[in-house]
């Protein structure tokens, strides 16, 4: 981003009171933990007051200034209070570097607009500190699951000694519960049984439904449409519900066959809604193409078409995985003991015997979605670059 | 084509025929192969989502058990005027004798009595108190008749007497051992006319021993009924005299006898099993739910009863889903409110910075809607515990004492954190959308035009990014209101929503019927929200991730 604003140093009295409050936090928080939060403020500010000034009106050459501050800083935590003590020690002297010459050479205006009056510029980056509170929020439940999986307690917070990165404190006994215990990988093994075989079904019925929508002269398209969509408007306890009744009137409550269909079912929108998204963009001269040049319709649809849609039905198909390998109210209900998934086992395991072996396997998928993420990610650039290159 | 400049007449197709019904035929043939391709789904989605959901709505009206379970007694009772603070007649009783017998003998009243129990407390231990005494009741006949004749002790006497002769002569040439089926039992006509309660009873009796225990007809004893109804018929005085099959002496022994039996006072012996049935608000029960379909399920969903007067509300200690209702209503539209609180300023943020750093934040906002909600939801279980991470890093800080944590779980605090997040998401990915399409220009056209920032903001991008708030509220709204897995993990008791009420009555009240209308009144609700949803957005528009 190029920069908008010609910038200039600022004045002492603007930048060391700054630093020197937000000194103030950091010693807050500091000070707190030390057990007197008054005297943290103050010493905090100034402290860092006194180092900001040194910094820019002495010293003046500010990469060695930083460097220097980070390593005080750094060197002070880990006296303090070891390892993890000394690493925030180092973002706080990293961060505190940054930010007096920040506001020292005046760069925070660069990149906005030139005709913004201080109290905008202000609220410009207030601003974006809360939307980075709000992403932080949205990713913290993971981020702390995933060192919590690591540890040696069958404890579900950090015990002092991952705080201070003993490597006693880290074990992987969860995982290793994971892979031996039985009822975690029979979860497992079910789990792998039933998502693939609903995949099937969805995606087989829904890529062919998909491609009937998308003709020009559909009869009922709406209510059709309106049908193959419920299975994701209506909430899933009443799916579950309904299934849970049906089913067992027909036989199907408790056995496999049963949340396979299920699963399906609720798969299927998904499918419907990304595949037809794709064939928005087909070029539908080209079967007609194929055909000319003497190809059957089957011929045409597996040489032709599907080639095309196929990163929307993929796509599909991935979304319907997920469903189903994460699904977890109607199979439940729908479900018995010799259907129990992965969701499952985690819900009993959460609200019976809450087990820490719950985090490795959350850890696990987390990583599981992160590769789906991907897949889809790059699925849809394709499928996207492939429209693009196909004549509207 | 040449043909048809020439002509003046309709032009022609190729094969002869007119261009119109050429087109009309190859249109018709184009929408036959579109349903034809839809049409394999189309059955699938019916079979295993549509019908379990009709099956759904049928069972919140469905109420055939009272009268499957007691035909007898319904039918009698329903001539019956509850409102004159009389009992009903001792036919009634003697009815609900034969009717209790045989659900006894099914095991079917105790079900009937947790149906009734629904409706009105301490039905259900009446029914099976009854259902075990009810037996005292025959056998004051079935030792009558036994001591006066050895002959009606003996069940193969019995089949004898009432099976007709083809039968008799089948089931005596059935090998017990054998795989062939028991030979279906007939009665003999001249009893079924001379002895017709006592054929009707014995008839149930065989095939309840052949068809549902599979046990050997001519090993098993008759029910103490069939006794009770033998005195009954008997008492009519039938003529006897004529018939000559077997057992025609022991029958006209036992015509003679009976006048000087001891009888059974019907009404008395149920008051001696419970003094409920003497009481009218049992009867009244009976009688108000012996139709076929009911109202009250859905009357107990609002907190309503059936009385004799019409609906009523039911007291108000006994009051729980209207409140049920409201706090699933409340909490949806905190969790909403919330989410627009949190996702306007990101979405913002997302649809105005440069697209490469747009497209990293928005890997932190795709990467918790693609993780599993059981993930995040036992990440907020960890988190959130009085020992867990956020309370110890307070304790930490100082900010609360360790030993006043604060209360951040299985409660309704628990379940707005939690849902928040999870549903934070589906409030950001639409409002998106809408913000990429203002155009960033107006905010600057209305800066120069001396908007201050407040102004601009409200006056000229607020009303556009509106319609995005919109789609973003009623997703979140109507996927929390039908959420489940995340209120019974994380919300105790006071953060539970509506779902949870019906899942515990499918699982542990297995009262199905009030789960079932429950969840009709739920899915409405949801119904007419995707309604207005579909009017503002267009079902079309709804997107994925990504």
């Amino acid at each position: 981003m190029a920069a908008l604003t010609p910038i200039s140093r600022t004045p002492v009295s603007f930048y060391v009171p700054v630093v020197a409050a937000a000194g103030a936090v950091a010693g807050l928080l500091v000070g707190t933990a030390q057990g007197s939060s008054l005297i943290g403020i103050i010493g905090g500010a100034i402290l860092l007051g006194a180092i900001a000034f040194l910094l820019t009106q002495i010293i003046k050459a500010e990469a060695p200034g930083r460097w220097a501050l980070t390593a005080l800083f750094a060197v002070a935590g880990f006296l303090m209070g070891g390892l993890a003590a000394g690493i925030i020690g180092l973002l706080f002297g990293w961060f505190f570097g940054w930010f007096t010459f920040w506001l020292f050479e005046g760069r925070y205006r660069a990149y906005v607009a030139p005709y913004l009056t201080p109290g905008q510029v202000l609220w410009h980056y207030t601003f974006r500190v809360i939307c980075g509170a709000i992403l932080v929020f949205l990713i913290t439940p993971i981020l702390v699951v995933m060192p919590l999986s690591f540890n040696a307690e069958d404890f579900f917070t950090f015990t002092p000694e991952m705080l201070r990165f003993d490597p006693a404190g880290y074990s992987l006994k969860h995982y290793e519960d994971f892979f031996t215990n039985s009822d975690w990988q029979g979860a497992l093994a079910n789990s792998v049984r039933i998502a693939p075989m609903a995949t099937l079904l969805s995606v087989s019925f829904g890529t062919l439904a998909a491609i009937g929508l998308s003709q020009p002269h559909v009869p009922f398209r709406r209510a059709i449409m309106a049908i193959l969509i419920s299975p994701m408007i209506v909430p899933l306890i009443i799916s579950a519900a309904g299934m849970y009744f049906f089913y067992s009137r027909i036989g199907l409550q408790g056995t496999y066959m049963g949340v396979v269909l299920a699963h399906a079912a609720l798969g299927i929108p998904f499918v419907i809604i990304t595949v037809t998204a794709t064939l928005v963009g087909f070029d539908n001269s080209l079967t007609r193409a194929a055909a000319n040049m003497g190809a059957g319709p089957v011929t045409t649809f597996f040489r032709v078409q599907m080639p095309l849609i196929l990163p929307g039905v993929i796509s599909g198909g991935l979304f319907a995985f997920i469903t189903s390998f994460d699904e977890v109210v109607v199979v439940l209900f729908v479900g018995s003991a010799g259907q129990k998934t992965l969701p499952w086992q985690m819900f009993t395991g959460l609200r019976e015997q809450i087990s820490p072996t719950i985090l490795a396997v959350a850890t696990i998928l987390v990583i599981i979605s992160i590769a789906l993420l991907t897949v889809v990610e790059m699925l849809r650039r394709r499928s996207e670059r492939l429209r693009g290159m196909s004549p509207a | 084509m040449t043909d048809a400049t020439q002509n003046s007449g309709p032009m022609m197709a190729a094969d002869g025929t007119t261009l119109k019904s050429s087109l009309n035929r190859a249109l018709r043939r184009q929408k036959l192969r579109a349903l034809m391709l839809i049409a394999p789904l189309l059955i699938f989605v019916l079979v295993t989502f549509i019908a379990p959901i009709a099956d759904m709505l049928f069972r919140s009206v469905e109420n055939q058990i009272v009268s499957d379970t007691l035909p007898r007694t319904t039918t009698l009772l329903a001539d019956w005027d509850g409102d004159a603070g009389e009992l009903p007649s001792s036919e009634v009783f003697e009815a609900l004798y034969t009717d209790i017998f045989i659900a006894q003998e099914r095991k079917l009243h105790t079900r009937l009595g947790s149906r009734l129990n629904y409706e009105l407390t301490g039905v259900s231990s009446l029914f099976r108190k009854s259902g075990r005494k009810v037996e005292d009741m025959g056998e004051v006949y079935q030792d009558q008749f036994e001591d006066l004749d050895g002959f009606w002790k003996d069940s193969e006497n019995w089949n004898a007497l009432m099976g007709s002769d083809s039968w008799l002569a089948d089931q005596t040439a059935w090998d017990d051992k054998s795989d062939a089926r028991q030979p279906a039992f007939e009665p003999r006509e001249e009893i079924e006319s001379l002895l017709p309660q006592t054929a009707a009873t014995f008839e149930i009796f065989a095939d309840f021993v052949q068809n549902e225990d599979e046990d050997n007809l001519a090993k098993e004893d008759p029910w103490a009924l069939v006794y009770s109804a033998l005195y009954t018929d008997l008492m009519q005085e039938p003529d006897v005299s004529g018939y000559g099959g077997p057992g025609s002496a022991e029958l006209l022994q036992a015509m003679g006898a009976v006048g000087t039996f001891e009888n059974v006072d019907y009404p008395a012996a149920f008051e001696e099993i419970d003094k409920d049935w003497h009481s009218i608000d049992v009867w009244q029960t009976i009688q108000t739910y012996s139709p076929d379909f009911t109202s009250g399920y859905f009357l107990n969903a609002v907190d309503m009863k059936k009385s004799p007067d019409g609906p009523e509300m039911r007291p108000d200690n006994e009051q729980l889903y209207i409140k049920l209702f409201i706090r699933t209503l409340f909490m949806s539209l905190v969790i909403t409110g919330s989410c627009i609180l949190l996702g306007y300023p990101v979405a913002w943020i997302l649809a105005n910075l440069p697209a490469r750093t747009a497209n990293l934040l928005m890997i932190l906002v795709l990467l918790p809607f693609w993780t599993s909600l059981l993930v995040r939801t036992s990440a907020w279980k960890v988190m959130l515990q009085q020992q867990g991470v956020i309370n110890d890093t307070l304790v930490w800080l100082g900010v609360v004492a360790d030993d006043s944590r604060l209360a951040l779980i299985n409660n309704q605090t628990g379940t707005i954190i939690a849902m928040t997040h999870i549903l934070l998401p589906f409030m950001i990915l639409p409002l998106y959308s809408v913000m990429k399409t203002i155009p960033p220009s107006y905010l600057r056209a209305a800066k120069s035009l001396g908007a201050t920032n407040w102004t601009a903001f409200w006056r000229v991008y607020f009303p556009q990014s509106v319609p995005g708030i919109g789609a973003g509220s009623i997703l979140v709204f109507i996927l929390s209101i039908g959420y489940y897995i995340t209120p019974e993990l994380v919300g105790g008791t006071t953060g539970t929503f509506i779902s949870n009420r019906i899942a515990y009555h499918i699982s542990s009240s297995l009262n199905w019927g009030l789960a079932a209308a429950l969840g009709a009144i739920l899915l409405a609700v949801v119904l007419g929200l995707y309604w207005a949803y579909d009017r503002i957005v267009g079902i079309d528009n709804v997107k994925l991730g990504g």
